[in-house]
């Protein structure tokens, strides 16, 4: 579907920003620790927590990579790992 | 009809028929509000008046009513307009026909609630029209013109209807008031196309933009301001042939035909300048004036034509531009007519309610015209301080 376009900025409908392009570092779930408690999920600050078969993890479309939900995870399931350059 | 320029404001609105007003009702607010409060409580004006806490929500409930579709007006000086200055940026990015007089004034600091030009100066990079006037029966006709202007389907913009700080506000000379009927043939009823609320269809209003949205909508911002330069004409024009008052659009040139030097002014300075040309004239110096009334957009094709010719130019400016030691005519005169080897001074006063008399006019003239016969001259006079 062809995009709306506006004179000036206001918006009908989602233009994704992919703020995931900002970050530095990932949070990876360990899918053996991760109890589906959703700790994550209730701390994302962009509610980027997505649920997966096997765990909760981060949609990294979206995620910038704050490291929050590494913090608070009670398990200690979630480690942060540096992006590599391209 | 014998009235001050807050209240000619006040009359120029009535007759535009906004169906709100939302603006400050106290300092540094001047009396605009109470006789809107006025014409409000009399039936005149069928509007709602909301007095709000700040500047800052004036205009921002006025967002709120325009996207709405609803015709709107306020009105601020000098403080309140700096108070202001985060929704009047986003007034114009929103492409708002919002209608706001500004009662311009000096300035913020050294502390002062006089004349000046400086409040409204200084946000001219806001991205709203801005149009200067002469005197009260201008600041009332430029209302009705500002809203066909800023309506315009072609521009698209708030405008600002400057008039100077006590020299208009606060001073009272006779007007014509236009008939109702007269005014509701020449501006029809608002009717919002770009952009509207409606419950039925959820919007975000000014979300994240990110950098090619956001350069697209700054370009097609700046083309409005391109297209509003014939619509200013035009609606001059038509105002004209309904009323009888033309005030020349863009600029307006003052014996300008056979003039050798031009004095360029904006505002009520123009009055006095008029008078002086006219004594000038008396006396063989051919000397024209030639008025800027927008400021934005700025009329540099217009103001080109109008001084290709002269000899010499003197610029006055009631403000001053930080940085390049002049006023801020002078340097957007300067970029207008690039190219044109001929001598421009500038000379500043005015400056928090101070006056430009006769004699200033008359040295100014006077140096002008020295400027144009032996080429030398000081490109800065300040008026009481040299």
């Amino acid at each position: 579907m062809e995009r709306r376009r506006f004179l000036c900025p206001v918006a009908t409908e989602p233009y994704i920003v992919a703020t995931g392009e900002w970050r530095a570092q990932r949070p990876v779930t360990d899918p053996k620790k991760c109890v589906k408690c959703a700790t994550c999920w209730l701390y994302c600050p962009t509610q980027s927590i997505r649920h997966y078969h096997t765990h909760l993890g981060a949609d990294l479309q979206y995620c910038k990579g704050c490291g929050i939900c590494a913090n608070e995870c009670p398990r200690h399931a979630i480690t942060m790992v540096l992006e590599e350059e391209d | 009809m014998v009235v001050d320029g807050n209240k000619a404001a006040a009359l120029g609105a009535v007759l535009s028929r906004p169906i709100m007003v939302a603006a400050y009702p106290i300092t540094p607010q001047t009396p605009l509000v109470e006789y809107l409060s006025q014409y409000i409580s009399d039936g005149l004006l069928d509007a709602d008046l909301v007095e709000v806490e700040s500047e800052h929500s004036a205009l921002s409930v006025l967002h709120g009513a325009c996207l709405s579709g609803a015709r709107v007006f306020t009105g601020t000086s000098g403080q309140g307009l700096a108070f202001m200055y985060e929704p009047y940026i986003r007034t114009a990015s929103l492409r708002l026909p919002i209608v706001m007089v500004i009662a311009t004034r000096d300035g913020i600091s050294p502390q002062c609630v006089w004349g000046g030009q400086q409040d409204a100066m200084g946000v001219r990079d806001g991205g709203w029209i801005q149009i200067y006037v002469e005197d009260n029966q201008e600041i009332l006709d430029s209302i009705i013109m500002a809203y066909r202007i800023g309506e315009d389907p072609e521009v698209l913009l708030p405008v600002n209807v400057c008039y100077d700080g006590f020299y208009l506000s606060h001073m009272s000379e006779a007007i014509r008031i236009p008939d109702q009927e007269l005014v509701d043939r020449f501006l029809p009823p608002y009717r919002s196309t770009h952009v509207r609320l409606d419950p039925e269809i959820p919007m975000a209003v000014d979300p994240l933009t990110p950098g090619l949205l956001f350069t697209q909508y700054r370009h097609g911002h700046l083309e409005a301001h391109e297209k509003a330069k014939a619509v200013i004409d035009r609606v001059d024009g038509e105002f004209e042939s309904i009323f009888g008052r033309s005030y020349g659009g863009l600029i307006e040139n003052y014996r300008m035909e056979d003039a050798e030097i031009a004095l360029v002014a904006m505002g009520s300075p123009c009055g006095t300048g008029k008078v002086s040309v006219d004594r000038a004239r008396e006396k063989g110096i051919k000397v024209g004036l030639v008025k800027i009334r927008s400021l934005r957009p700025f009329p540099v094709e217009r103001l080109s034509d109008s001084l290709k010719k002269v000899k010499a130019i003197g610029v006055i400016d009631k403000n001053v531009c930080f940085g390049w030691g002049t006023g801020i005519l002078f340097v957007e005169l300067g970029s207008a007519l690039r190219g044109l080897s001929i001598p421009v001074l500038d000379f500043i006063g005015g400056l928090g309610g101070s006056d430009i008399t006769f004699d200033h006019f008359d040295l100014a003239i006077h140096k002008t015209l020295m400027a144009a016969e032996k080429g030398a001259f000081e490109r800065v006079h300040w008026f009481g301080i040299d």
